[in-house]
């Protein structure tokens, strides 16, 4: 008989392979610190806590109000349309018309209406509306398949399908899909308050007028009323109240702006049709536009999206790995619990844009700050989730502590799943690197914002294409990994 | 060695354990016997706190890390004998001499074959067999062991319950098995809805008195 010899896990050779991925990302990636003086502004930013101002910022109340009313009437209207697309997400087309809108940020969404809709209510509202249907189709169609199907199946032949439906369905489900939901409302806050940023009178708008002004004691003001609402959200979102809530909301979001027929009509005719056909030129200088978008924009564009993404992907688990034991029963009491709980709450309560932006003004432009960002705010949701999980451990009396009981105890029996969390998120990553292009990193974002700002949009649009795609493939990858390890994640991630 | 007067346990309210008087003297092979819900684990938990120093553990649902190999689980009943650095390089990848410490180990208990399986992959009576293999890992004066040998079958039951006793020099095992209780302990308690109802010399007793624990 042959002695047994130790072999390593699969997950603990995936584990390397995605390390010595980054590993190799980080000789190509475009790391440094470009300011002269990092710190000294990080210090001024800090020391805005000290002397909060609302100075100058008149239309806190209206900022607030709006953020909150488009957060309302998009994540509503995405649920509604997502409901009823789910009860027919198994036929196919649905499911890759869902994948293909969720695949595009709302930023992107956002800006695309921007171009037609101008600064109309609709701009926002389906910028929101369009990727929260679709992922809450998906969501709300796998709650559905997981539930119980008992009751149904003992329904009288002939039950109309909607009765049987909110009778035999609905019920037994309403809990999952309430958590969801408001899961989801407080994303569509955030997605909401980042909306600012490109030109809507949301919070962003405001945070980033603070900040350019160099206004640190305002951008805190506005930062703490963004938290409290958030945190708050569970007492004021009430689904008794939600009616009064939707209709004050629509009141909100109005503005005097009007739609013009000839701007729509414009877009679709004539804005996104590729530049060598509109002018009618030959098929050949259509190909020759094409090849020079993809050679000189898309390619590099996919390139430096992936170098980052893959860096962010490691460097949110290790984050991970080093935050949830602040947050587990396992290591610590209540209080320095609360401490870690409080630190979590606040870097997953901040969009990884928003923190991106704060990074970029302290150090320049690089890679570094996204990388960052996107380290801080994934390790802290992943660290929640991880944290929580490994509460439920039941340990054996005899346990050991410290770093024996992370390493032996709590981190193999948690590894599965926090890889899981971890690929689940992948997906989210990448869609986040491109969007913070925006900022200046040359990912996608970067190309598909510079082609607006050129009004050149047919660009833009194969450019949002491309990236729509690479969010696919990446969303593929990473099912196919989580099957290989056998894997699942729970409904809390998604 | 030990000795408690009185002692009493509570969970939520609920009395779970009462008016235990007992007397653990060095060199005793005590047997726990009782119905399902009389206390016997909760018993063992209160002794195991009073002595946790000397004493290693068995538990009933064995306690075992699902997603590391056989070794490591042994290992892990001496990890305080070592640094946490010489740990952590351990799990990376094992020494040689402590996989030979280990493999003495598993041959004792027939499981020297799955040194390197995952516990996941093992049936029920390897799992108690892995459980053990690190309580013998570990060592100590005392141990205390809860249904340690249940899922394993009768003979392999005989030569486990043997090997512990040898092994440490005072042991508890709570068992349902009467006749093993029997054979390899000499003094029997017997536990009736959180009460001693019974303690003597296992020479005193035969299988059908300890039967009577079992009826109501």
């Amino acid at each position: 008989m042959t002695k047994p010899s130790f072999q390593h896990s699969r997950r603990w050779t995936l584990s390397w392979c995605f390390v010595a991925i980054a590993a190799v990302c980080l000789l190509f990636a475009d790391i440094r610190i470009t300011t002269y003086d990092p710190w000294t502004e990080l210090g001024r930013l800090f020391s805005g806590l000290l002397n909060l101002s609302t100075v100058g910022l008149d239309d806190l109340g209206f900022t607030l109000l709006q953020t909150v009313a488009f957060a309302l009437l998009g994540v509503t209207l995405g649920s509604v349309c997502g409901l009823s697309l789910a009860l027919i997400f198994h036929w196919r087309w649905v499911r890759i018309m869902c994948a293909l809108l969720r695949s595009v940020h709302e930023i992107f969404w956002a800006l695309i209406f921007l171009q037609f809709f101008g600064l109309h209510p609709l701009t926002g509202l389906l910028a929101l509306a369009i990727p929260y249907t679709a992922t809450f189709a998906k969501i709300y169609a796998e709650i559905l398949e997981e539930g119980d199907l008992s009751a149904l199946n003992v329904l009288a032949h002939g039950t109309g399908n909607i009765s049987s439906f909110f009778y035999a369905r609905v019920p037994d489900l309403y809990q999952h899909f309430k958590t969801y939901t408001a899961y989801r409302m407080e994303c569509g806050l955030r997605s909401s308050a980042i909306l600012g940023f490109i030109g809507l009178p949301t919070l962003g708008f405001s945070l980033s007028t603070s900040f350019m002004e160099g206004l640190y004691g305002q951008v805190w003001v506005l930062l703490i009323l963004f938290y409290v609402l958030i945190a708050t959200m569970r007492y004021w979102l009430r689904p008794s109240l939600l009616p009064l809530y939707l209709i004050a909301s629509v009141f909100i979001v109005n503005n005097d702006t009007e739609l013009s027929m000839t701007n729509i009509s414009r877009f679709f005719t004539h804005d996104i049709v590729p530049a060598p056909i509109r002018n009618g030129e030959s098929l050949a200088s259509f190909w020759q536009w094409l090849s020079d978008l993809l050679m000189t924009q898309a390619l590099p564009g996919i390139m430096n999206t992936l170098v980052l993404s893959q860096i962010a992907l490691v460097a949110s688990a290790i984050c991970t790995l080093l935050l949830f034991p602040l947050v587990s029963k396992q290591f610590f009491g209540r209080f320095p619990r609360s401490v870690g709980h409080f630190f979590l709450v606040i870097m997953r309560s901040t969009p990884e844009y928003l923190l991106a932006y704060i990074l970029l003004l302290m150090w320049g432009p690089s890679m570094l700050p996204a990388i960052v960002a996107l380290a801080l705010h994934n390790g802290a949701i992943i660290g929640h989730l991880v944290g929580r999980y490994s509460d439920e451990l039941v340990m054996r009396q005899d346990a050991s502590f410290g770093l024996n009981r992370y390493n032996y105890e709590v981190l193999p029996r948690v590894y599965g799943q926090f890889l899981a969390f971890l690929f689940y998120r992948w997906e989210v990553i990448v869609r986040e690197t491109a969007i913070l292009g925006i900022l200046g990193v040359a990912t996608l974002g970067f190309y598909i914002d510079s082609a607006i700002q050129e009004i050149r949009i047919d660009r833009a649009v194969v450019l949002i294409i491309i990236t729509a795609l690479l969010n696919l493939a990446i969303d593929m990858v990473s099912r196919r990994v989580r099957f290989w390890l056998r894997v699942k994640t729970d409904l809390s991630i998604r | 060695m030990l000795s408690l007067v009185n002692a009493e346990v509570r969970y939520q309210g609920n009395v779970a354990l009462h008016d235990i008087n007992l007397t653990i003297q060095k060199g005793e092979k005590i047997a726990l016997i009782g119905r399902s819900g009389s206390g016997k684990s909760t018993l063992l938990k209160l002794i195991y706190e009073t002595l946790p120093k000397i004493t290693a553990l068995v538990p009933q649902d064995e306690g075992l890390v699902e997603s590391l190999s056989v070794y490591h689980n042994v290992y892990m009943g001496r990890l305080r004998a070592h640094s946490w650095f010489y740990n952590l390089l351990n799990l990376i990848r094992p020494f040689k001499s402590r996989v030979e410490e280990v493999n003495a180990i598993l041959e004792k208990v027939e499981l020297q074959d799955k040194c390197f399986d995952v516990v996941k992959q093992l049936s029920g009576g390897q799992r108690q067999r892995t459980a053990v293999a690190r309580s013998l890992y570990q060592g100590g004066e005392l141990l205390l062991a809860d249904e340690p040998v249940s899922a394993v079958d009768e003979l392999q039951a005989g030569r486990l319950l043997q090997m512990l006793s040898t092994d440490f020099s005072t042991t508890l095992f709570a068992l349902h098995d009467t006749q093993l209780a029997l054979s390899h302990c000499t003094r029997v308690i017997g536990l009736h809805r959180g009460r001693i109802v019974l303690d003597e010399p296992s020479e005193h007793l035969s299988a059908a008195d300890l039967t009577r624990l079992y009826c109501d």
